[in-house]
């Protein structure tokens, strides 16, 4: 009975663990994304040429550089409190 | 000081793309996980309800013809219905659970609305062929959220409803005032 509990706890840690992972993995997967791009299509990000008379909304309002600031917003601002509930559900369970 | 029209669209695709990752973490850790916050619960239906509202500077400001006005102003009507329906569920002020069809309809009237609006082909240039893969993508929509409708636990329904913002997300970062697409661009669009 008590290997029996064990065996089940072990099953759930290690599917709170891959869950935890594929969350933890979100924001900096998004970023990476907004990196290849910016690699990749460098002209898009005005920054890198500010003098060529690029306008306001042109300089404040880059593709790729939005991708990487999801990301990173996504993983410091919503992701510490989402793993911090999923850990505590999965603790009563 | 109006931004150009490419740039709105990179705007609200900000937005999608912040949505889709939040609508994919929720299918990941499951809903009762989610709704422990109050402002995660609040989150996609108050978005919703926040497009809906902001579709009408953009119909009065970035729309050139009647139909492409009407379009956004029934767009930006379901939208702001199907987030406020949304906002009495998860409040608990509304019960019916039929309300929640009011998603697949903002989709399809979105979808429709992007499809009756653009009528140019689909290879006119850049931005016809985003209205055109944009409806179609919407009324995919539409058909998964009556699917997450008839089963709201499913993941395989979840996913597709957080995949739809995504795509959403990737195609608004495509677009271009004037560009082409895979090569084509028609005269009349603006190619030299």
């Amino acid at each position: 009975m008590d290997a029996e509990l064990v065996r089940e706890r072990a099953r759930a840690r290690t599917r709170h663990s891959r869950r935890n992972t594929a969350v933890s993995a979100l924001g900096p997967l998004t970023a990476l994304a907004g990196l290849i791009w910016a690699l990749v299509q460098p002209y898009r990000v005005t920054l890198l040429d500010p003098d060529h008379g690029h306008g306001f909304w042109y300089l404040a309002i880059q593709p790729p550089l939005l991708v990487i600031l999801v990301g990173a917003i996504f993983h410091f601002w919503v992701v510490p409190g989402l793993l911090a509930d999923l850990e505590d559900v999965e603790e009563r369970r | 000081m109006t931004p150009p029209a490419e740039v709105v669209h990179w705007m609200f695709a900000t937005g999608f793309l912040f949505l889709g990752l939040c609508l994919l973490a929720e299918t990941i850790v499951g809903r009762e996980v989610w709704r422990r916050r109050s402002w995660r619960k609040y989150l996609w239906p108050g978005t919703a309800f926040l497009m809906g509202l902001l579709m009408w500077p953009v119909m009065v400001f970035f729309t050139s013809s009647a139909i492409h006005m009407l379009a956004h102003g029934v767009w930006a009507q379901t939208m702001m219905l199907a987030g406020a329906a949304q906002l009495a569920l998860v409040r608990g002020k509304l019960r019916n659970p039929l309300w929640e069809l009011t998603l697949p309809l903002a989709l399809a009237v979105s979808g429709g609305a992007f499809l009756i609006h653009e009528q140019n082909p689909w290879l006119f240039s850049r931005a016809a062929f985003l209205h055109h893969a944009l409806g179609w993508t919407a009324l995919v929509g539409a058909v998964i959220t009556l699917g997450l409708f008839a089963r709201p636990r499913s993941p395989v329904f979840n996913t597709g409803f957080a995949l739809v913002f995504l795509a959403f997300a990737t195609l608004l970062f495509c677009d271009r005032n004037v560009a082409p697409i895979f090569g084509h661009l028609s005269p009349l669009a603006g190619a030299k």
